[in-house]
C-alpha cells in the first residue's frame, strides 16, 4: 500500500519535473496546457482546457464573456449579473459552500478571495483561480490575460486588453488640461467613500483629481465622511455609485441639507454610474472612464 | 395620570428629584449641546457662530458673517445632529430605565430583551422586501412590529419558565429571542444580497446623515412614548414593590405592564429607525443615575432622559471627530466612553456605601 501510495507520488513528480521542458521543447508555438499561473495563494496549476468554469467573481464572470470563454462557463455566483445570459446561481462568492461549487463538476473556478476553496477544491484536484480586486489598471489588464491564459482564450484577452487600453488612452487624452478638481465619490447613502488607493480612486488620480476622502484615509481605504466635511470641501463633481441600489441622483443629492451650495450641485456634475461597474475592475471600466472624462471635461469647462 | 398617588402611595415612593442634580444634569447637557455646535470637522469659530445665531433671531439687525455653506454646515447639518442625538439618547435611556421598573430586573434593556434585534428583523424585511421610497415614514413602524413583537416573546417565554419573576429567566428568554430573530435577519439579508449595503448602513446606524427630515420623524413617537412613560413614574416606584403590593394599592399590574413596555418599545423602535442600533444608552444611563442620585423611578425616568441626551449629543462629538474627517460608528463610542466610566461609578459608590 504504502509503496503503491510512493510510486504514484514519485509519478506525479517525474511528470511535474518533465512538463517544464516539455514546454520549452515547442517554444515557437507554447504548447497552451497544462499551464502554471501564480496567484496570491500561491501557483495553481490547470491541466487541460477547462470545459466547465464556475466563477464566484462578477468582474471575472464580465472578463470571461468579454474574452469568449463564456460559452464554458457553467455556473457563476448570486451577485455576477453582467452579462445576463451568464448562468447566474444561488452560489455566494462571499461565503462559498465547497460542496456546492463541486456539484457544477467544474474544471475551473475563479474567485475573488480564497476562502478556503483552493485547499477543499484542491483536494477534489479542481484548480483554483484567486483573482483579487486589483490594485490599478495594469493589475487589471494583467487580470484579464490571466483569464485568457486559464482558459485557453489568449487571443480573446488579448484582443479585450487591446480594446480596453485604447479606449482608456482615448479618453484621458481627450481631457484638457486646467485646474485642479476635487472630487467625491459617494458609495452609500451614509457618505463611505474611496480614497486613491483603491481600484476606482486611481482612475480618478489618472485624471488629476483631488480626492476628498485622501485625508480621510488614516483609518481605512474606505472610510465613512461626516457630511459637513464633505459640503466644506466643496466638490467639484460628485460621482454616486449608490445610484441603482439606493436611488441617488442630482435631485436626491441637491435635496440634502447643505449640498446645493457645492460647486458639483451648482454646475450639475453630480453623476450617476452604474453601482456594479463602478465597484468591479474588469472590461467595462472603460466606459466608466469615458464617463468620468466626459465630466471632467465638463467641469473644466464651466 | 398619577395612579400611584390617587392610590395612596406616597409612603413608599422616594422624594422628587433634588434641584442639585436637576440643575447639574440640566448643565451637562446645555455643555454637551454647546460642544456639538461648536466643534465639528469644519472649524467655524464661536464668535462667528453666535453671531449667526442672532442674525436668525427676528427684529436684531445682526448680519451672519459665515457663507452659505457654513449656515448650512451648521444649521443644516450640525445642529438637527445635536438635536436628534439629544433625542436618541434620551428616548433610549428612557426606555432602558422603564424597561428595567417593568421587568423588575437590573438587566433589562432593548439588547437584552431582543426590541433591539426583533426592531432590526423589522426595518430589514422592510428595505429588503417593501417598494423602494417608503422607507422613511414605514421603518419605525416596521421596527416597532419587530421590536414588541420581541419582547412579547420574550416576556411569554420567561414567564412559562420561571414565573417571569427571576432576573435570569427574563434575560435568558430575552437573549434567546434575540439570537433568533437575528439569525433570522442575517437570512433575509443574505436573501437579497442587492439590498445587504443599505441594510447594513441602517444597522450600524449612527447620527451621520442625520437632517430635520429625521427630528421631525422620530419626534411624534418619542413624545408619545416619553409622555406616556414619564407620567407612570410613580406606578413604576409601586411595581418595584412587587405584583401583590401593587394590586393592592389597586393598581391593575397586567394592563400597566402592558401599556408601558409598548411605550418604551415604541420609543426604542423610533430612535433605531433613524439612528441604528446605538448599544449601550439604555442600560448604563439609568443605572448612573440610580447609583450617583435615588433608586426610585420618579427620579431616575426625568433624570436618565437628560442625563441620556447629553451622553449621546457628546458621544457624537467624538463619533465625528476622532477620525475628523472620517467617522466612527457611535456605537464604538459610546461602549468605549460608557464602559470604563461606569466601571468607575460602579466601584467608587459600592465600595463607600
Amino acid at each position: 500500500m504504502v509503496k503503491k501510495l510512493l510510486a504514484v507520488c514519485l509519478a506525479g513528480a517525474a511528470v511535474l519535473a518533465l512538463s517544464p521542458g516539455a514546454v520549452a521543447e515547442t517554444a515557437a508555438t507554447p504548447k497552451p496546457f497544462p499551464v502554471v499561473l501564480a496567484t496570491p495563494t500561491g501557483k495553481v496549476t490547470i491541466p487541460r482546457q477547462p470545459k466547465r468554469i464556475v466563477s464566484l467573481s462578477a468582474t471575472a464572470t464580465e472578463s470571461l464573456y468579454a474574452i469568449g470563454a463564456g460559452r464554458r462557463v457553467v455556473a457563476v455566483d448570486d451577485l455576477s449579473n453582467y452579462p445576463a445570459r451568464a448562468p447566474r446561481t444561488k452560489l455566494s462568492g462571499y461565503t462559498p459552500n465547497a460542496e456546492a461549487i463541486a456539484g457544477y463538476r467544474p474544471d475551473l473556478v475563479v474567485v475573488r478571495t480564497d476562502s478556503g476553496l483552493t485547499e477543499a477544491l484542491g483536494k477534489l484536484k479542481i484548480p483554483v483561480l484567486v483573482q483579487p480586486e486589483a490594485a490599478n489598471l495594469v493589475r487589471a489588464y494583467a487580470q484579464v490575460t490571466q483569464l485568457g491564459r486559464a482558459t485557453g482564450y489568449r487571443k480573446g484577452a488579448a484582443a479585450t486588453v487591446r480594446s480596453m487600453r485604447a479606449r482608456i488612452t482615448k479618453a484621458l487624452a481627450s481631457v484638457p488640461r486646467g485646474r485642479t478638481l476635487t472630487v467625491y465619490h459617494e458609495l452609500t447613502t451614509d457618505y463611505y467613500s474611496v480614497t486613491s488607493r483603491t481600484f476606482i480612486g486611481q482612475i480618478y488620480r489618472m485624471f488629476g483629481l483631488r480626492n476628498i476622502a485622501d485625508s480621510a484615509g488614516g483609518t481605512s481605504d474606505y472610510p465613512q465622511l461626516s457630511g459637513e466635511y464633505i459640503v466644506a470641501s466643496n466638490p467639484d463633481l460628485i460621482f454616486l455609485a449608490d445610484s441603482k441600489c439606493c436611488g441617488q441622483s442630482l435631485s436626491t443629492v441637491s435635496g440634502r441639507p447643505g449640498w446645493s451650495t457645492t460647486r458639483a450641485v451648482r454646475g450639475r456634475n453630480v453623476v450617476r454610474l452604474d453601482d456594479d461597474v463602478a465597484s468591479r475592475w474588469g472590461p467595462r471600466v472603460a466606459s466608466l472612464v469615458q464617463t468620468v472624462a466626459a465630466y471632467v471635461k465638463r467641469a473644466r469647462s464651466t | 395620570m398619577s395612579a400611584a398617588r390617587e392610590h395612596g402611595l406616597p409612603a413608599v415612593v422616594a422624594p422628587r428629584v433634588g434641584v442639585p442634580w436637576t440643575l447639574v444634569a440640566l448643565a451637562a447637557l446645555l455643555g454637551a449641546v454647546l460642544v456639538g455646535l461648536l466643534v465639528g470637522p469644519v472649524p467655524i469659530g464661536i464668535g462667528e457662530i453666535a453671531r449667526s445665531a442672532l442674525a436668525r433671531v427676528p427684529f436684531l439687525s445682526v448680519a451672519t458673517p459665515l457663507d452659505a455653506a457654513q449656515e448650512a454646515i451648521v444649521w443644516e447639518l450640525r445642529f438637527p445632529r445635536v438635536v436628534l442625538g439629544a433625542l436618541v439618547g434620551g428616548m433610549l435611556a428612557l426606555s432602558g430605565a422603564s424597561y428595567q421598573g417593568v421587568f423588575r430586573n437590573p438587566l433589562a434593556d432593548p439588547y437584552l430583551l431582543g426590541v433591539a434585534a426583533g426592531a432590526g428583523f423589522g426595518a430589514t424585511l422592510v428595505i429588503a422586501y417593501g417598494p423602494a421610497g417608503v422607507d422613511g415614514f414605514v421603518l419605525p413602524l416596521a421596527s416597532f412590529a419587530g421590536g414588541i413583537a420581541a419582547v412579547v416573546a420574550a416576556y411569554l417565554i420567561g414567564r412559562s419558565v420561571g414565573g417571569g419573576r427571576t432576573t435570569a429567566t427574563l434575560i435568558l428568554a430575552g437573549v434567546t429571542v434575540a439570537a433568533f430573530l437575528t439569525a433570522a435577519q442575517v437570512f433575509v439579508q443574505q436573501q437579497n444580497s442587492d439590498t445587504l449595503n443599505e441594510v447594513y448602513a441602517w444597522l450600524l446606524g449612527g447620527l451621520t446623515t442625520a437632517g430635520w427630515g429625521d427630528v421631525l420623524t422620530v419626534l411624534p413617537y418619542v413624545a408619545i412614548s416619553a409622555t406616556v412613560l414619564l407620567l407612570h413614574r410613580r406606578t413604576l416606584d409601586a411595581l418595584a414593590v412587587g405584583d401583590e403590593e401593587a394590586r393592592t394599592l389597586g393598581l391593575d399590574v397586567t394592563r400597566i405592564r402592558l401599556l408601558l413596555v409598548a411605550a418604551a418599545t415604541l420609543g426604542t423602535a423610533a430612535a433605531v429607525a433613524v439612528s441604528g442600533l446605538i448599544g449601550f444608552v439604555g442600560i448604563v444611563v439609568p443605572h448612573l443615575v440610580r447609583l450617583m442620585v435615588s433608586s426610585s423611578y420618579r427620579v431616575i425616568l426625568p433624570l436618565s432622559v437628560v442625563v441620556g441626551a447629553a451622553f449621546l449629543v457628546l458621544a457624537d462629538v467624538f463619533a465625528r471627530t476622532i477620525l475628523s474627517p472620517a467617522e466612527l460608528p457611535i456605537g464604538v463610542v459610546t461602549a468605549f466612553i460608557g464602559a470604563p466610566f461606569f466601571a468607575l461609578v460602579l466601584r467608587t459608590t459600592r465600595s463607600s456605601a
